[in-house]
């Protein structure tokens, strides 16, 4: 009988082990067919410089799926990053954030008229010749009102003379934008009004070309063998959820200047599981923009991969809002008394752990002014943190309301760890230093967007990257009729100045104007609370380099390359 | 049979119908839109993209036309992932999750039946009480935290095996050990239990009076009979795990339709939202459906019929 037992278990535990041996049998011999696969094409590609790795693979994660790579479709940053890589404006970025000349090879500027000369060696990835028409075909999708769906972002293009009219319908002849091909190499483009910044614009994905074959196949942009593009990269492997991966361009132009041979991104929703992935040595970079390392091991990886943590300013600015129209925060002492109360500082060095800078003002660094930085032309010293002054602006502030009590406070912020984190120190110093008990509550961001949108909200949590660079992209939403003016801020002043600033061609009355508009919204109004202007947080292995993060922490791969390791 | 299965039939497309208008009316009264996003559109633009996607229409007449295509089978096109069909991406998206669930199943089954077996056949000895003990473990320890486990343990620290993704068969190793600790667990329990009561009844001390052989007695009675329970977990189970685990997808940087859906309901996809809800739908409906059948074939003494009591 014992014999028997044992016997049986002798016989499960064959059974067990059996099952498992082939399943990893078979599993070894598919592995290996593939990695042999691998190894020969990289021997091939191999250029034989001393420094360079032999496998020029770049491998990043992007945290969410870009919903589709047609340029005129496109509004987030992540598709940003792969769009970058797969087409060209008339110009591009440089590392000094200027632009430089991409798929035009010159222009001349007089006034609001440009003149884009286009490179007579710029290829589509299946041979074609860029022209002129390809980038008129583009922006007549983007702006034409029969485009479906509408280009959501087709309002970057209402610079142009006209556009803003052709996309509303009120008038129906494409021949009246400012926009003309002279011949297959020049481009001319006529705007409405002065635009600095206009140049930028073009290395914006809104105003990539786009390959005519695309008219009338819907389907072309989310299926990797439909791609035509005119970039460094061209997409070679779209997995729905899994992976993207881009390669090089034999047909691009200046393909001399690109090392890298492959771009492979996963598209994993998890900071937590991306460090330990990039720690692993799955990834060669994490971080901003594509990702997130978790605040909590912020400081342990600055510690640990002290050479590896980069930190950069970025455009953007983190800070709460007031709204204008609801008690307690209609009056202007209390609002204030709020702002001047809590420490930027111990936020920034104990809560958020990034080396963010502390703001007092709305317009963040790294934004052009005239000659230098807008910021270092105009001090961001609207006001200061003074607990003593704030108590008394309280107090002032309660007398004139005629509140013997303040009113119940609600602190809304969109669900998020670090939001949390930082709402809560906030309350608390609010409590602490002006004894007002403040209510924090999360919102789902759908849920959150659309109260802070129809003004349902007391104080809340905002954030604004820069969409382009200059000053403007940050002060003309708190005009009256801005769609994003989601404080109920209502002066005919700032509006004034706005709009003197967008007509203007004089650059230093333009500055002066941003300057008394910032005025109105930090100093006398106080309607947003600057609380820090964001940076760019990332973990970069030593080997890879040429990355270039622009002023907005837009990110371009394009140059990169990998150093044997 | 014909009669019962008609009736089941009958009573899916019921429930279809009722989780399609409650979902639907659920989904349009959460507040925002596809087309809520923080820098705002122009509302010419904005009330274009309404206009094309029928979001101008009121509700009930959403509602209707969604109805109509449904039942033609078209499931429409993603709001957000811009002309992308909805079938299309459920069936890429499952793909992954179904690969990894199969996979996790029949690990699932092998190993906990076993456990199990072995579990009843040393009642009371100390291999019994080491599969409890790893049983209860199983059952016990939420899978996220045996997923971060396992994660740190052979990918951060000892580097064999890749922490995510999902591009060949060494990343299933992780997250199928992680998504099966607690069927595992619950299939060995079930298996031993019911072991242990067969092994006790009557027929099997009859078998074993005839002087049948211990394999013989095991394979043609224990196991047919001890199996039963696990085919009652096998439908739910399934269903619960092919439609994929939303912590381990995430945790492993699976794109599977789990992570899709989550995905879809915060961005209020609507298409997808519906589209992945009846996918479920009919999903879990059929995985109850074949654990009915399955009976018959396991158990002689269950006939179905269409009446209730069957």
């Amino acid at each position: 009988m014992k014999k028997n037992k044992s016997l049986l278990l002798l016989l499960t535990l064959v059974l067990a082990v059996g099952t498992l041996l082939s399943a990893c049998g078979s599993n070894n011999d598919k592995n290996s067919a593939s990695n042999g696969g691998n190894n020969t094409s990289n021997s091939g590609t191999n250029s034989g410089e001393e420094k360079l790795a032999a496998d020029q693979t770049l491998k990043i994660n992007l945290s969410a799926e870009p919903p589709t790579f047609d340029p005129a479709q496109a509004q987030d940053s992540q598709a940003n990053t792969v769009l970058k890589t797969m087409y060209e404006g008339l110009a591009r970025m440089n590392d000094n954030g200027e632009p430089e000349p991409a798929a035009a090879e010159k222009w001349d500027v007089d006034g609001t008229k440009y003149t884009f000369h286009l490179r007579k060696d710029a290829k589509w990835s299946n041979g074609d010749p860029v022209t002129a028409k390809d980038f008129a075909f583009a922006w007549e999708r983007v702006l034409s009102p029969n485009t479906d769906p509408a280009p959501p972002y087709a309002y970057q293009l209402y610079y142009i003379k006209n556009a803003q009219e052709y996309n509303e319908g009120k008038i129906t002849d494409f021949n009246q934008v400012g926009v003309k091909v002279v011949d297959d190499y020049t481009l001319e483009v006529e705007l409405v009004s002065p635009t600095p910044y206009f140049l930028g614009l073009t290395s914006f994905y809104t105003y990539y070309p786009v390959h005519q074959s695309v008219k009338d196949d819907a389907k072309w942009a989310v299926d990797a063998s439909k791609m035509i593009v005119n970039g460094p990269f061209t997409l070679t492997n779209w997995t729905k959820g899994q992976t993207i991966e881009v390669t090089k361009n034999e047909n691009y132009w200046g393909k001399d200047n690109i090392k890298l041979s492959k771009i492979s991104m996963s598209l994993v929703n998890s900071g937590a599981t991306e460090l330990a992935s990039y720690k692993n040595g799955e990834l060669d970079r994490t971080g901003h923009p594509n990702g997130e390392v978790p605040t909590d091991q912020i400081p342990i990886v600055k510690q640990e991969l002290k050479d590896e943590f980069k930190v950069k300013g970025i455009a953007s600015t983190y800070y709460y809002q007031f709204n204008l129209t609801a008690k307690p925060f209609d009056n202007e002492k209390i609002r204030k008394a709020f702002a001047m109360t809590i420490d930027r500082q111990a936020i920034v060095d104990k809560v958020t752990l990034g080396g963010q800078l502390p703001a007092f003002g709305f317009v963040p660094p790294g934004i052009k002014g005239v000659n230098d930085e807008f910021r270092n032309e105009v001090k961001d010293d609207f006001f200061t943190e003074n607990t003593e002054e704030a108590k008394k602006l309280l107090e002032e502030g309660m007398k004139e309301e005629g509140y013997t009590q303040l009113p119940e406070i609600t602190l809304t912020y969109n669900s998020s760890e670090a939001h949390k984190k930082i709402a809560l120190a906030v309350a608390d110093m609010w409590k602490k230093n002006l004894g007002v008990d403040v209510k924090t509550e999360n919102q789902e961001w759908g849920v959150f967007i659309e109260n802070r949108q129809n003004l349902n909200y007391q104080v809340a949590r905002a954030g604004w990257t820069a969409d382009y660079n200059d000053p403007m992209t940050f002060l003309d939403m708190w005009t009256s009729n801005s769609g994003n003016n989601d404080i109920g801020l209502k002066d005919a002043e700032y509006d004034k100045l706005i709009n003197e600033a967008k007509t203007t061609e004089d650059n230093a009355k333009r500055n002066e104007n941003f300057k008394k508009a910032e005025e109105i919204l930090v100093k006398d109004t106080m309607g947003i609370m600057p609380i820090y202007y964001y940076t760019n947080i990332a973990l970069e292995k030593p080997y890879l380099k040429g990355v270039s993060l622009d002023f907005s922490g837009g990110i371009d791969y394009t140059r990169a390359y990998l150093l044997e390791h | 049979m014909v009669r019962y299965i008609a009736n089941k039939f009958f009573y899916m497309l019921v429930s279809l119908f009722i989780l399609i208008s409650a979902t639907f009316f659920l989904m349009k009264a959460i507040p925002g839109d596809p087309f809520t996003s923080e820098k705002k559109v122009p509302p010419a633009i904005q009330e274009r993209l309404y206009e094309q996607y029928g979001l101008d229409k009121p509700v009930y007449q959403q509602y209707i036309k969604y109805l109509g295509d449904v039942v033609q089978g078209d499931f429409g096109i993603s709001m957000k992932k811009i002309n992308q069909d909805v079938s299309d991406i459920i069936g890429q998206t499952f793909s992954a999750s179904l690969k990894l669930g199969l996979v996790a199943i029949v690990v699932a089954v092998i190993v906990g039946v076993l456990l199990g077996m072995v579990a009843a056949l040393y009642h009371r000895k100390l291999i019994d009480n080491i599969a409890m003990v790893v049983a209860v473990l199983g059952i016990a320890v939420p899978s996220f935290v045996i997923a971060s486990l396992l994660q740190y343990v052979f990918a951060s620290k000892l580097h064999w095996l890749p922490t995510m993704g999902f591009k060949g068969p060494i990343y299933y190793v992780l997250p199928v050990a992680a998504l099966t600790a607690q069927p595992i667990a619950f299939i060995a329990r079930l298996t031993r239990s019911s072991m242990l009561e067969v092994l006790n009844a009557d027929y099997i001390k009859t078998a074993k009076a005839k002087g049948l052989g211990w394999m013989a007695i095991l394979f043609r009675h224990v196991i047919r009979n001890g199996i039963m329970p696990v085919v009652t977990y096998l439908g739910p189970m399934t269903a619960n795990i092919v439609t994929g685990s939303v912590v381990i997808e995430q945790i492993f940087g699976i794109g599977g339709i789990g992570k899709q859906f989550v995905e879809a309901i915060s961005t209020r996809d609507y298409p997808i939202i519906m589209g992945i809800t009846i996918f479920y739908g009919i999903l879990l409906m059929l995985a109850r459906f074949i654990t009915d059948i399955a009976y018959v074939f396991v158990d002689p003494r269950i006939k179905l019929s269409g009446k209730k009591e069957g």
